[in-house]
Formats: structure tokens, C-alpha cells, sequence
């Protein structure tokens, strides 16, 4: 499908928010979105006071204390470049809900400026940089992962899987419910655990049953989910072998 | 497998979390609700094929918001041509009114046995009960219903009440109350449900159904249905009562056609159903058919109380298709009874703390990963997410809404929790070295946490942060760029 959404030309200077999950528990995925940016000749700007986005808070019901958290994020991009995101979540999160965090407050326009510059990394690389990516890797069959919020709230379904296809020796398999949630939902896991764990578990089967050998996801809540029931599931010795990662680290092993 | 108990198992939304955990370790449950929901997915997105589903939408959206802007007026011009079409109008602010309307109703004529079409918002103010202490027998003729009402149970599906159960079961069903014969011929089920509904349509002296769209400027009550079950009711009792929620009002008889394209693709993949009723009065001197009397029973029930809050408002667009329910991931894995509630999956969530308050339902709004799957395919646009994250607001305690018990979800623990965090957020060089420490000690952060780890490795912090790699990569690209 044609995005709607009228991109820019490729800018010299963007700003990377790193998000937290990537921050604590996942960083090379972070460093591996700012190389894929760099190759392509743009310089990339880590404002070093950036924490979290605010999402796990505002889902949960806990707005002013998301507010505060939100608030402190927004002055960290003063110049006009975009703001590249490794996740759909907490692209989500900036791009849909800040305006609605700071509607009628000093911060509103402020909050409007910062979401409209806003872009998930996918598809930073496929709309805005147009990227060309050559494969180096030997051939592998690959599940794809597109979070929720990707898909639903930043209508990017295409845009991971179209960086993919774009690798000669890769090739993308076909899940069945390709679009169910994984069942992470932030704090849903913890909330609704035994709910959660059954849709995890039908999701790995999924990618089992497709006969991939490795998964990417682009969200890092997805990647820990389906990621942490892959690895319990090989360490009980049942099923295959799939690992996963987030597809930044994936296109950038795959093509440096 | 027996299906009569003692005791029907009373399911209620305080009791979600045991209520799952019973649903998601019975395999019948589990695979009645995916076959189903897997069915009802991909008939509807062949329905709809190569329309233009967004513009739809949105006409569908704009035609219910300008109907509920305009609510007070539209419900007035109804009531007026109602009344000049012969339909007498009662107005009911609960449902405990609503079935005392209903119940005086019955007993002026003298009635002892109702035949119901379906009907939500009679389920909603447990009609059937209330008729039955009176000494009024409520039967329901629509299939799922009755089948339901065999078991002694509630719908578990808006659309499909008896969607939990399975051929076998319902062969189980209607042998132990009704001695058909076992089998998992559905013809002959169907036509022996058919045959004992039959008798009870003639013998009926009141037929009650529900509306799905009442059209003020005509007066006209729309019925949409697949089993003439809501005909028979409308038609060959003596008295007919219809009762709706005061939300079913659309401005335009012009308006109900997109609605209605949108419900049967929305709810069951159909371009149309197989019956289409637009009641618009009783039987007219020297007509042949139709009942002698039309009454319309409008509840309230707290509908006017969502109607003041600018956000939550967008509830009442709902046209009860139950699309939300078969694209939810959670409410196919759980099953509608899980919810305890009349109306379950995702409306139910953003609708019953509205009905119950939120002391009862503080688990709903929270059984919802938030993956969207609901506002996406609502073909009323109502955006579902944003409204359960609302709620969850209201139950922490945060909102500044009408919902009754709000802040009954407020834990201090978490609460203080959610403070902490705030604290770190904001104060980014505590949050650096609190994530380098994290690193430094990553062997000894616990393998379990809590229920993550029942089914799933706990994520270990990373030696270095973000941060810090960004800081190695920059004086390493400085490095290169001054050699």
C-alpha cells in the first residue's frame, strides 16, 4: 500500500531516540540503527538525557506521572530534524499520544512539533531514505514480526518486510496470523500472564510451523516476548533452533 | 458429557483472572472459540473484498456522531412518530424500570408465555428473570439463545450466543432437555429446534425483540436477523414490545443502509441477511396480519451518564456487530464468558464499568494488550484502545470522568512504583548510572520475575547501555576520522 503520508527528502542531521528496553536490554540493536543511518550519509544526534518515552505509565492508566516523564523527552530535540525510532511502540507513543498527553497545556504545540517529526526506523530507511541494502549473508529463511503498534497505530505492516526482501539470500516466510499480537502488551504480560503466555505460545508456534530458521521483530517488547519463549523452549530441548532479533541488527549483520 | 447441573456456573467479571485460567486450560473452549473466530475473520474480509472499507467507515462513524449529537432531539422526533404510527412509547431510566414496564405490560394482557427475538439490552437487565418471578415464561426463539437458554447459561458472544459450544454439545443439549435424538446432523437439529419453536410462536401471547435501528424521522424500528425467528416474534403474537438502549436512534430512514452494510459484513461476512424487518406500527384495520399492539421500551441504563464525557460519548456509536470480539486475541482465547459480563471482548470492556461500575469490572479494561486489532476493524471507527486506556485511568484513580467507582483499581504499591519511576525518568543521569549498574550486575539480576518467567527467559540487562555504546562509537568514529 502507498503511504498516505507525504515524506521528506533525506535530511544531512537526525536525532535517535533509543528507547529504554533498547537502552537496558538490547543496545547493540540501538548502536546497529544508528550504523544503518550513518551509512547513508546522515550524521546521527544520541541526546545523551533521553530515558523513556513514557509508554509503560500512560497504558497503565498513570498519565500525569507519563505526562512528567513525556515532558522531560521534549526538550531534547530543539533543532527541526526528524526523530528516528527503533520501535513502532514508542514511535506510537510520541507520534499519536504526546499531542494527546499535552492537548490545551504550554507543551501542546511543542508536542505537536516533535510528533510530526517522528519516524519509525523502517520506515525512515524505506521512505525517507530509500535505502539499497546488499546482502552478504548465506541463505536463511526468516520470520517477520511487525508489532502492533507498527502495524495498527503507525500503519507501517510493509515497511519491515520490504528492508527483508530487499536481501538477495533471504527469504520471508509466511506465518499464519501473521497480524495477531504476540501477546507482550507492556504491562498486559504482567497483568494478564496466563492470558499472555498462551498467545506467546501460539505465536512461536506459528513461526515454528513456517519453517523459519531466525525471526526478526522491530519492537524490542516483541523481541523479549516471542525471543524469551523461543529460549525457554530450546532450553526445555523442545522444537527448533529460531533465535531472534531486532531486524536493525539483523540488516545491519547481514549487509556490513 | 452432561451438560445439566445442579447449579449453572455463575461467571462475574470480579472473577476474570480464575475465570481465564479455567477458559485457557479447557481445549474445547479453546477450540470452539478459534475455529470460530478464525471463520468469522476471513468471512468478513471477504465480504467486504474490494470495497472501500475506510470510506465506509467513516460515513459510518459520521452517520452515528451526528446521530448522537443530535440524541435528546432525535429521541423526541422518534417518540412523536412512533406515537403517530400507533407505537406507544415508554421510557425506562434503568433496567429495573424497563422490566417493570415489560412485566405490567404482560400482565394488563394477561400474558403467561413471551417469545423473545434476540435482544442485548433484554439480557442486560436480566429481562428473563425478572418475567419469570412474575410468573411470566420468557422463551427465546433466536437458535443460539434458545440452545443457551437450554443450558442454563448467558450468551457468550453478542452476535452468537451459543458460539462456545460445539455440534456434539449442542446435540448433547437439546437430547437432555429436549430428546432429540443424538447426533451431529445439523439439519436435523435445526429443524427440530424449528419444529419445537414453532408451537411456541403460536402459543405466545406477548413477543418481545430488540431494535437495531429505530429512524426518528419515521418512526420506523429496523430488525435485522437470519432466522424469521424476529418475523414470528413481531408478527404472530398479539402484542409485540420492542426494547432498545436510547443510543439505537439514527437520524435518517437514508441512514440505515450503510449501517446495515457495515453490521452483516462487520458481524457475520454477509452482503445481506436473510431477513430485514422495518416495523413501522401495529396491525391497520382491514390488514390481515400483525399484532394488535406496538410498544417501544427505551432504557437508559446508564447510557445517559457515558453520553456527558466528551471521550468515553464515542461508546454509544457501537451497532453490536461483535467484530471487536472475533479479531480480539484475548477474547479468542478466553471465551465471552470469561468477562462475566452481558456484552464481553473489547466493547464489553469500555461499556460494562459504565453499567456495573468500576469496583466490579477493574480487571476489564486491563485484559486488552492494546494491539488495536479492535479499533481497526470497529466499523464505527470507535477507538477502542484509547478508550480502555481511559478507563484504566479512571480506575487508578487518575480521571476526571463519571465512571462510577472510579479508583477502585488504586494500588499504593503501585502507585509509588509508577512515582519511582518517574523520579529515574526525569533524572537522566540517574537513569544513567542506574542503568550501568544494572549492566555491571547483570549475573546476579533474577532468572525468575514473577509469572514472566513461567513460560519465558527474563530478559538480562546488557553489560553496556545504550548510552555507553554510543559514547564508545562516537570517540571511535572520532578516532577514524582524524587518522
Amino acid at each position: 500500500m502507498t503511504p498516505l503520508k507525504l515524506y521528506p527528502p533525506k535530511p544531512d542531521k537526525v536525532y535517535f531516540f533509543g528507547t529504554c528496553l533498547i537502552d537496558m536490554f538490547y543496545p547493540q540493536a540501538g548502536l546497529d540503527g544508528i550504523r544503518l543511518l550513518e551509512r547513508e550519509g546522515i550524521e546521527v544526534v544520541f541526546p545523551d538525557d533521553q530515558t523513556c518515552c513514557g509508554q509503560p505509565a500512560y497504558t497503565s492508566g498513570y498519565h500525569d506521572e507519563a505526562r512528567a516523564v513525556a515532558e522531560a523527552q521534549l526538550d531534547l530535540f530543539p533543532e527541526p530534524w526528524p526523530i528516528i525510532v527503533p520501535s513502532g511502540s514508542c514511535g506510537g507513543m510520541m507520534r499519536t499520544h504526546y499531542p494527546q498527553l499535552f492537548a490545551g497545556s504550554h507543551r501542546a504545540s511543542q508536542a505537536e512539533d516533535v510528533a510530526g517529526r517522528i519516524f519509525e526506523l523502517t520506515e525512515f530507511l524505506v521512505h525517507v531514505c530509500h535505502v539499497r541494502l546488499e546482502d552478504k549473508g548465506q541463505p536463511q529463511r526468516v520470520a517477520m514480526h511487525t508489532s502492533c503498534s507498527a502495524r495498527r497505530e503507525m500503519g507501517l505492516a510493509d515497511t519491515g518486510p520490504a528492508l527483508l526482501n530487499q536481501l538477495g539470500n533471504v527469504s520471508l516466510v509466511e506465518q499464519a496470523r501473521a497480524s495477531e499480537c504476540c501477546g507482550f502488551g507492556g504491562t498486559f504480560a504482567v497483568r494478564h500472564p496466563e492470558v499472555s503466555a498462551a498467545m506467546v505460545e501460539d505465536k512461536t508456534q506459528a513461526i515454528e510451523a513456517a519453517g523459519a530458521e531466525h525471526f526478526v521483530t522491530s519492537d524490542c517488547g516483541c523481541l523479549m516476548n516471542i525471543g524469551g519463549r523461543l529460549e525457554r523452549k530450546r532450553q526445555n530441548g523442545q522444537d527448533g533452533q529460531v533465535g531472534g532479533e531486532h531486524i536493525a541488527s539483523y540488516l545491519w549483520r547481514r549487509t556490513s | 458429557m452432561s451438560f445439566q447441573s445442579d447449579s449453572p456456573q455463575i461467571y462475574t467479571p470480579q472473577a476474570f483472572h480464575r475465570q481465564a485460567h479455567d477458559a485457557l486450560g479447557n481445549p474445547q473452549i479453546r477450540s470452539n472459540f478459534r475455529r470460530a473466530m478464525d471463520g468469522l475473520m476471513s468471512k468478513r474480509r471477504e465480504a467486504f473484498g474490494d470495497w472501500d472499507l475506510e470510506t465506509l467507515r467513516e460515513l459510518g462513524a459520521n452517520i452515528r456522531l451526528r446521530a448522537l449529537a443530535k440524541l435528546p432531539d432525535l429521541l423526541e422526533q422518534l417518540e412523536t412518530n412512533c406515537q403517530a404510527n400507533g407505537i406507544r412509547v415508554h421510557w425506562a431510566e434503568d433496567g429495573e424500570q424497563a422490566c417493570r414496564i415489560i412485566r405490567d405490560l404482560c400482565e394488563a394482557r394477561g400474558a403467561r408465555h413471551v417469545i423473545k427475538g434476540k435482544s442485548m439490552v433484554s439480557e442486560e437487565m436480566h429481562l428473563n428473570d425478572h418475567l419469570q418471578a412474575a410468573g411470566i415464561e420468557a422463551l427465546e426463539s433466536d437458535l443460539g439463545e434458545y440452545l443457551v437458554q437450554l443450558n442454563e447459561q448467558t450468551p457468550s458472544h453478542i452476535i452468537m450466543p451459543a458460539i462456545h459450544l460445539n455440534t456434539e454439545e449442542i446435540s448433547d443439549v437439546m437430547h437432555d432437555r429436549t430428546g432429540t435424538e443424538r447426533t451431529t446432523d445439523v439439519d436435523y437439529l435445526t429443524a427440530a429446534a424449528r419444529a419445537q419453536l414453532r408451537e411456541r410462536f403460536m402459543a405466545a401471547d406477548v413477543g418481545i425483540s430488540g431494535v437495531n435501528f429505530a429512524v426518528a424521522e419515521t418512526g420506523t424500528l429496523c430488525l435485522v436477523e437470519n432466522e424469521g425467528n424476529g418475523r414470528m416474534t413481531t408478527t404472530v403474537p398479539p402484542v409485540h414490545i420492542a426494547v432498545t438502549g436510547i443510543e439505537k436512534v439514527v437520524e435518517h430512514l437514508r441512514d440505515v443502509p450503510p449501517l446495515y452494510a457495515l453490521l452483516t459484513r462487520s458481524a457475520t461476512g454477509q452482503h445481506v441477511t436473510t431477513y430485514f424487518n422495518m416495523i413501522s406500527g401495529p396491525r391497520k384495520p382491514g390488514e390481515r396480519d400483525g399484532p394488535e399492539e406496538v410498544h417501544l421500551v427505551l432504557v437508559d441504563n446508564g447510557r445517559s451518564s457515558i453520553y456527558q464525557d466528551n471521550e468515553l460519548l464515542d461508546t454509544l456509536r457501537c451497532i453490536r456487530c461483535g467484530a471487536c470480539m472475533n479479531h480480539c486475541p484475548v477474547y479468542t482465547r478466553v471465551g465471552g464468558h470469561t468477562y462475566g459480563t452481558t456484552y464481553p471482548g473489547p466493547i464489553g470492556s469500555i461499556l460494562m464499568p459504565h453499567l456495573m461500575g468500576l469496583e466490579a469490572t477493574k480487571d476489564l479494561p486491563s485484559a486488552s494488550s492494546l494491539c488495536g486489532a479492535c479499533g481497526e476493524v470497529c466499523p464505527v471507527k470507535i477507538p477502542i484502545p484509547d478508550l480502555l486506556v481511559r478507563l484504566r485511568k479512571e480506575a487508578v484513580g487518575e480521571g476526571r470522568g463519571n465512571v462510577e467507582g472510579a479508583g477502585a483499581k488504586r494500588d499504593r504499591k503501585e502507585a509509588l512504583a509508577w512515582k519511582g519511576w518517574q523520579w529515574l525518568a526525569t533524572h537522566p543521569g540517574a537513569w544513567r548510572a542506574g542503568t550501568g549498574v544494572a549492566g555491571k550486575f547483570r549475573t546476579l539480576s533474577p532468572s525468575r520475575l514473577g509469572t514472566w518467567t513461567d513460560c519465558r527467559e527474563a530478559p538480562k540487562p546488557a553489560g553496556t547501555s545504550l548510552h555507553a555504546l554510543v559514547k564508545q562509537h562516537r570517540r571511535k568514529v572520532g578516532r577514524e576520522d582524524e587518522q
